[in-house]
């Protein structure tokens, strides 16, 4: 009776524990979902009653910060250049740099391992660095506070999430692959932008809107180097105005109908995001269905 | 009786584009494989081997992969590379096209001739060397684009673009394949919505669509089942008059279907090889033997 009471008792722990655990993560599971809600309801809610066409159609006329009439159309543009820039001239120079450490360096895993150690540590770095960093930079060569520059910190900014986005793809393909392209009597280029690149297609499109998203939503790195103007900017060298910029200068004034356009830029901005997430997954489901499943 | 019947089926195919190349704009291509033709029989008079493997050694640090290789495979004929798992059969196949070089801690060292001429620690580009080759791995691996794109990327790579060429060229080699039927409504499909099989023979009509001389087969049926399996043995049946195939295989019962020639490795080294009849019929040593009986796998 003794022994077989044990064996119960060692039983229903296992039942309990399998019971506490899979609780614990259904609640994790809620508590984002909750959080994300919440984040989303806020800006919606105080956002919303502000937001209205002018918002978005117009630039701020005299007095927009103190409640007059006006728009965010700088900053929408502004980041809009920003974002795309950046993000343009990180995967220039991204993608070949990932390609050439999964093909060319691949017999060198070593080299390849302290390149994706350094990425780590770049992407690892506050935006903030950046921002005094190309603050310096500008400095040096004389710029001032101009969309080039914001582009070029923000560029840097976003380069190690672009090139470890695809990179990671890159690197999970089986060398079952390179021998097939190799094999055909494919160059090494020819492997990495004909083969390589279509296979891991969904992940540079995935790595490309990571980055947008970081590049149009940091505020600290165009602090110092892209300023802030009223107007939308006509060429690379003038300062820009960009959202996060708009909605920190918005919520630190002490007016109420200011503050509350804040949120209303946090809506744009939240949106511009929501955009881009779901035409990532739209491509990358279009672009899926050419690479080989292992 | 069904053998014939392919194989002239075949011959047809390759009659009938053989004819349409003379009068099209594509006199390079067929004048270029002529040339070649002549050149092979002048350099290889008494020779009658096409690729020759003298003394491999293959060492991943210091363990031995392949220990003192020495083959002869005759040219078209099928040559099985047998033996247990593990014994090095693969590596000695990849080594015949140098992709031995994407596993840089192997440390590779001997020579390998084909048609008399040392590939191995050749200066000549290596893409070159390695589209006299095609290869089948053990499971397929199509390119990540459409079917027709996957036969003729080899073509494109090689300067062939006009459309014209490639639809036809296409077509060819994916009949010689006999992929044509199943797939001629679906070309510009991905070609990773294929069965396993049919990837299989399409990875058979993009090696082929390089115009190698020789096909390496690494395993090509481990991955397929049993009647796709059969459609790829009869297909190397046909293909030996114009290709010199070399396949590995664990399989004995495969080897004794189609092999011509067998190369019997155990743990890194040539056991014994010969002509298939007296390798299966008159086996000359004793772990041949007890290979064959199955007390060895």
């Amino acid at each position: 009776m003794k022994k077989n009471s044990g064996k119960s008792f060692k039983k229903t722990r296992l039942k309990y524990e399998e019971y506490f655990f899979r609780w614990v993560m259904f609640l994790s599971n809620y508590i984002i979902a909750l959080i994300l809600g919440f984040i989303i309801y806020t800006i919606l809610k105080t956002g919303i009653p502000a937001l209205s066409l002018e918002m978005i159609t117009e630039t701020p006329k005299g007095g927009f910060y103190f409640g007059k009439e006006g728009g965010v159309l700088n900053a929408i543009i502004g980041s809009l250049y920003l974002g795309l820039g950046s993000t343009f001239l990180a995967f220039v120079v991204g993608l070949p740099v990932a390609l050439f450490m999964n093909t060319w360096l691949m017999n060198k895993k070593r080299t390849v391992n302290l390149v994706r150690f350094i990425l780590d540590l770049l992407w690892g770095v506050p935006s903030i660095v950046y921002g005094a960093f190309g603050f310096t930079l500008m400095v040096l060569l004389g710029l001032k506070a101009s969309l080039l520059a914001g582009i070029i910190v923000i560029a840097l900014l976003i380069l190690p999430i672009m090139i470890r986005g695809i990179d990671e793809g890159l690197k999970n393909i089986p060398k079952g692959l390179y021998e097939a392209s190799y094999s055909l009597g494919s160059t090494k280029s020819e492997t990495a932008f004909k083969v390589m690149m279509k296979q891991t297609m969904p992940c540079i499109i995935t790595a490309v809107l990571l980055s947008f998203g970081r590049a149009i939503g940091d505020t600290a790195a165009v602090l110092f180097t892209t300023g802030f103007t009223d107007n939308i900017p006509t060429s690379l060298s003038q300062p820009t105005a960009t959202l996060p910029l708009a909605i920190f200068f918005q919520l630190s004034s002490p007016i109420p109908e200011v503050k509350q356009r804040a949120y209303a830029a946090a809506v744009i901005l939240t949106a511009i995001i929501l955009v881009i997430s779901i035409l990532s997954r739209v491509f990358t489901y279009r672009y899926k269905k050419h690479s080989i499943k292992f | 009786m069904e053998t014939t019947h392919f194989s002239s089926s075949l011959l047809e195919d390759k009659n009938e584009a053989d004819a349409s190349i003379q009068n099209k704009e594509t006199t390079y291509f067929y004048r270029k494989k002529v040339d070649g033709a002549n050149q092979e029989t002048e350099r290889n008079k008494g020779e009658a081997s096409k690729i020759e493997v003298r003394g491999l050694n293959l060492k991943i640090k210091n363990k031995v992969i392949l220990n003192d290789i020495n083959v002869k495979i005759p040219r078209n004929k099928i040559t099985i590379i047998l033996g247990p798992s593990g014994c090095g059969k693969t590596t000695l196949m990849k080594s015949m096209n140098r992709l031995t070089e994407l596993y840089p801690e192997m440390n590779v060292k001997g020579e390998i001739f084909i048609d008399g001429e040392e590939i191995l620690n050749s200066r000549r580009d290596v893409t070159e060397i390695r589209k006299q080759m095609g290869l089948l791995s053990q499971r397929p691996y199509p390119l990540p684009m459409s079917i027709y794109k996957n036969v003729a990327y080899g073509l494109k790579i090689s300067g062939r673009l006009k459309k014209r060429f490639l639809d036809k060229r296409v077509e060819h080699y994916l009949r010689q394949a006999s992929l044509w039927n199943e797939v001629k409504d679906r070309l510009r499909d991905p070609a990773s919505g294929l069965s396993i099989g049919q990837q299989q023979r399409l990875c058979l009509a993009r090696g082929l669509a390089v115009d190698p001389d020789i096909i390496l087969a690494d395993e090509p049926t481990s991955a397929l089942d049993p009647i796709s399996s059969q459609e790829i043995e009869k297909k190397f049946v046909e293909l030996k008059n114009n290709y010199t195939i070399v396949m590995v295989t664990h399989i004995l019962r495969q080897a004794a279907r189609i092999a011509d020639y067998v190369v019997f490795m155990y743990l890194g080294e040539v056991i014994e090889q010969g002509p298939a009849n007296e390798f299966f019929n008159n086996p000359k040593t004793e772990i041949t033997k007890a290979y064959l009986k199955g007390s060895i796998n």
